[in-house]
C-alpha cells in the first residue's frame, strides 16, 4: 500500500527527476523495508549531533539532486568516528555541485547486495536481485522476473546467482536470513506494482543481507519524465 | 474472434489474381491451391473474366459460395476496399499478403484496416505477410509447389513475423523430420498477433507444440504473451531476434543497465516455463523433442555409450547447460553390470557415462536402457548409439523405443545422420522418439524437456 506521505516523497522529488537517498529510504521504510537509522544533517551540529546519540562510528554520504552516482565524486564516507572526521567530511561535501546537506547513518555491514526494478517496454514492471556494491555492473551476477514476485520466484532467483554459495554461508560465515530476503523483495515486488506507471528505474544497492537482516543500504527511484 | 474457418477452410477467394501476370502472388496461391489442397478456390477480379478455363468472379460478393477465407494481394491503397467487401459478402476472415503499410510508414492506411476489422469482428493476417500454410485445407504461401519443400504432418505449429524464416524453418523441419501442424507468417501483425495464435492453437486439436519466431513485442505485450503461454498446457517455444541493442542507451540506474531487453526476455520466458530457443539449431531441436514428450524434467541425465569419448563429450555438454549427470553408487553399478552379457562384464564401465564399449550387443543396451529407466536417480536417457559397431544392429531404434513404452521414462538419441543408419534412425522416429545428428543437438533436446516447466 502507499500512503499519502509515501505519495507525496514521490510528488515532491517529481522537479528533480528521481527521489534522492534520505527520501528513497524514507519512503522504503514507510513500505516496511528494513532500513539503517539516518538522518539527513544540512547543518554540522546536526550531523555531529546525530552520531552522538546513535554512536560512532558513522557513515557519510553527500546528498545533492546533481550527483545520481555518490562514489563517483567521492561522496560517501565510512569509517567516520570522531566529530572532528564528521566535520572534514561536511566541508568536503558542501564542495560538491547542488549540495544539499548530508545523510548520516549507523555503520552497517554484511553480504551486498543489489535489489532493483525497472519498467520494460515488453513486460512491465521486473525486479532484479544480484550481487551488489560498487562492482556490480562489472560481475553482473544478477536474476530477473517479472514482478509481481511469488516466494517461489526470490528463491529461484537466489538458486540461479553465481555467487549463490555466499549467501547460503561459505566457509564457515553465517548463512544470510533468507526469511527476511524473501520478506524484502515481496514487499518491494508489491510497492512496484504500486507504483510501476511514475517511476523509471529503482536500486537499492546496496541492500546489506546479514544472519538477521535485509537492509536497505542506499535507495534511489528515477522517476519517469 | 473465430480463426478456425481462416485455418481450417472449406472455400477460398483469391483476390487479385492476375489474367496477364502468371507470377502475380495471387496466381500462385490460386493455383496451388487448386490443385494441391483440399479447399474449394474461386478467382477474384474487378475486370473479371476467366482464368484457367474457370470464371473470374469481379467481387467477392458474387462468389455463388460462402466465403471461409479470402486471400487479398492487391495493392495496398485498394486493400481498405477489398477488405469492406469480404465483410460485406460474410468471408470468415481474411490473409492480407499485400505489403505498403506500417512498414513504409503507411501506418494510417493499416490503422484503417484494424478499425474496420474490429467493428465487424473480422478476423485478418498481415499485412504484409505470406499467410498460411495448414494441409491438407489451404497454402497461401506464395511460393510455387515446385520450389518449396513441405514437412510430413506432425503436431507443431509455427508462428512467425518473417515470411522468410518461416519458409526456411518448413525446409529445416523438413529435414530433421519434425512433422508441422500449421505454419503462419504474421507479418505486420496489425491485428491477429501471436497471443492470438497462441490462444488458437491452444485449442486446436492437431497441435501439440506452439512455436514461435518473435521480433519483438508492443508495449506490455510480452507479459500478456507469457501469462498466456503459462495458462497454455502445451509447450510454448520463442525464438528472439535482435538479442543485441544497436547502439548504447544512456541509463541512469544500475537495475537499468544490468536489465537490457533481452535480458528481461530471456529471464521471464524461462520464469513461466517457456521454451527459450537461442538459435534456430535449438528451435529445432526443442521442437523435436517437445513433439515427442510433454513431461517436464529436471535433468538428472544417464549417459548410455558405446564409446567412452562420446559419454565424456555428451556429459560435458550436458553440464554447461546446467544438467546433471549423477554419479552412480557402487550397489547401482554392480546391478546395472549384472543386466549385460558376461563378455562385456569385466571391460565396460557402469558409472554414468554407462560405456558398454564397442564389444556391445542389442540386447546389452536394451538391458541397461531398461535398468536405468526403472531407477529414480535420473529422469531422462541420454544413448549415443553407435551405429558402426559390429555388435549394434539396425533393429536397435525400435527395441529401445519399445523399451520407452513400457517403462515411460524419456530417452533422446544420437545417431549419425547418413543415409547407411537410416533404418536405426526410423526406428527412433517411427515411434516418436526424438534422434539428434550431434551430441550437442541430443543434449539440447534433452534441455528443452527441462525448460519446459508447469507449476
Amino acid at each position: 500500500m502507499v500512503s499519502q506521505e509515501m505519495k507525496r516523497i514521490l510528488v515532491d522529488a517529481g522537479k528533480h527527476g528521481w527521489v534522492m537517498e534520505p527520501e528513497a529510504k524514507r519512503f522504503f521504510s514507510l513500505a516496511g523495508m528494513d532500513t539503517p537509522r539516518f538522518c539527513w544533517a544540512r547543518k554540522l551540529e546536526e550531523a555531529i549531533g546525530f552520531a552522538e546519540k546513535i554512536g560512532y562510528p558513522v557513515v557519510g554520504k553527500v546528498i545533492s539532486p546533481r550527483v545520481v552516482h555518490k562514489t563517483e565524486v567521492k561522496g560517501v564516507a565510512v569509517g567516520l568516528d570522531s566529530p572532528r572526521k564528521i566535520e572534514e567530511t561536511f566541508l568536503r561535501f558542501s564542495g560538491i555541485d547542488g549540495f544539499a546537506g548530508m545523510l548520516l547513518e549507523e555503520t552497517l555491514s554484511g553480504l551486498e547486495l543489489i535489489v532493483g526494478a525497472r519498467v520494460d517496454f515488453q513486460f512491465g514492471p521486473v525486479v532484479l536481485l544480484g550481487m551488489g556494491g560498487t562492482g556490480v555492473e562489472i560481475y553482473k551476477d544478477v536474476a530477473l522476473r517479472m514482478a509481481p514476485l511469488e516466494e517461489r520466484d526470490v528463491k529461484s532467483m537466489v538458486q540461479s546467482l553465481k555467487a549463490r554459495r555466499l549467501l547460503e554461508g561459505y566457509r564457515g560465515k553465517e548463512p544470510v536470513h533468507m526469511g527476511e530476503l524473501v520478506r524484502l523483495l515481496l514487499v518491494f515486488s508489491s510497492l512496484v506494482m504500486d507504483i510501476f506507471p511514475r517511476m523509471e528505474s529503482i536500486d537499492l544497492n546496496p541492500v546489506f543481507a546479514t544472519a538477521s537482516r535485509a537492509v536497505v543500504g542506499d535507495a534511489r527511484i528515477m522517476l519517469k519524465s | 474472434m473465430n480463426l478456425k474457418p481462416m485455418f481450417k477452410p472449406r472455400t477460398l477467394a483469391v483476390i487479385g489474381v492476375s489474367l496477364s501476370n502468371e507470377r502475380h502472388p495471387a496466381n500462385v496461391i490460386y493455383n496451388k491451391n487448386n490443385l494441391r489442397q483440399q479447399v474449394e478456390v474461386f478467382a477474384v477480379n474487378e475486370k473479371g473474366g476467366f482464368y484457367q478455363g474457370e470464371k473470374v468472379y469481379p467481387r467477392i460478393s458474387e462468389v455463388p459460395e460462402k466465403v471461409d477465407l479470402a486471400v487479398i494481394a492487391t495493392r495496398a491503397e485498394t486493400v481498405p476496399d477489398m477488405m469492406g467487401d469480404c465483410i460485406r459478402a460474410g468471408a470468415g476472415g481474411a490473409v492480407v499478403i499485400s505489403g505498403g503499410f506500417a512498414e513504409v510508414g503507411k501506418k494510417d492506411l493499416q490503422d484503417s484496416l484494424i478499425s474496420m476489422a474490429i467493428k465487424a469482428d473480422f478476423p485478418f493476417i498481415g499485412p504484409n505477410c505470406i499467410g498460411i500454410y495448414s494441409p491438407p485445407s489451404v497454402d497461401t504461401l506464395f511460393i510455387p509447389s515446385e520450389r518449396i519443400v513441405k514437412p510430413e504432418p506432425g503436431k507443431v505449429a509455427l508462428v512467425s513475423q518473417s515470411g522468410g524464416i518461416l519458409v526456411d524453418h518448413l525446409i529445416r523441419f523438413w529435414g530433421e523430420g519434425v512433422g508441422l501442424s500449421t505454419a503462419v507468417s504474421i507479418g505486420n501483425k496489425a491485428l491477429l498477433r501471436e497471443i492470438d495464435l497462441l490462444n488458437y492453437f491452444a485449442q486446436d486439436p492437431g497441435t501439440e507444440v506452439i512455436a514461435f519466431y518473435v521480433e519483438g513485442f508492443g508495449e506490455n505485450e510480452g507479459r500478456k504473451f507469457v501469462l498466456a503461454a503459462a495458462r497454455c498446457p502445451k509447450p510454448v517455444i520463442v525464438l528472439k531476434s535482435g538479442k543485441t541493442t544497436g547502439g548504447s542507451r544512456a541509463v541512469s540506474s544500475h537495475t537499468a543497465s544490468l536489465a537490457g531487453d533481452y535480458e528481461v526476455f530471456s529471464a521471464v520466458l524461462s520464469q513461466y516455463g517457456l521454451v527459450e530457443a537461442r538459435d534456430e539449431s535449438e528451435m529445432i531441436s526443442a521442437c523435436e523433442a517437445l513433439s515427442c514428450y510433454r513431461k517436464p524434467i529436471e535433468g538428472r541425465m544417464a549417459v548410455l555409450t558405446g564409446s567412452g569419448g562420446h559419454g565424456a563429450q555428451a556429459v560435458d555438454a550436458c553440464l554447461s547447460r546446467g544438467m546433471a549427470a549423477p554419479p552412480f553408487s557402487d550397489k547401482m553399478r554392480e546391478e546395472l553390470g549384472k543386466q549385460v552379457s558376461e563378455k562385456i562384464q569385466g571391460i565396460a564401465s557402469f558409472g554414468n557415462p554407462v560405456d558398454l564399449t564397442g564389444s556391445a550387443v542389442d540386447d546389452d543396451f536394451v538391458q541397461a536402457a531398461r535398468f536405468l529407466s526403472r531407477r529414480d536417480e535420473v529422469d531422462c536417457l541420454l544413448l549415443l548409439l553407435l551405429p558402426y559397431l559390429p555388435g549394434v544392429t539396425s533393429d536397435l531404434g525400435a527395441r529401445l523405443s519399445m523399451v520407452y513404452r513400457q517403462e515411460g521414462k524419456p530417452m533422446v538419441a544420437y545417431v549419425p545422420h547418413v543415409e547407411k543408419y537410416s533404418m536405426l534412425i526410423e526406428g527412433f522416429q517411427l515411434n516418436r522418439l526424438p534422434v539428434a545428428r550431434s551430441i550437442e543437438e541430443a543434449v539440447q533436446m534433452a534441455e528443452s524437456l527441462r525448460r519446459f516447466q508447469r507449476w
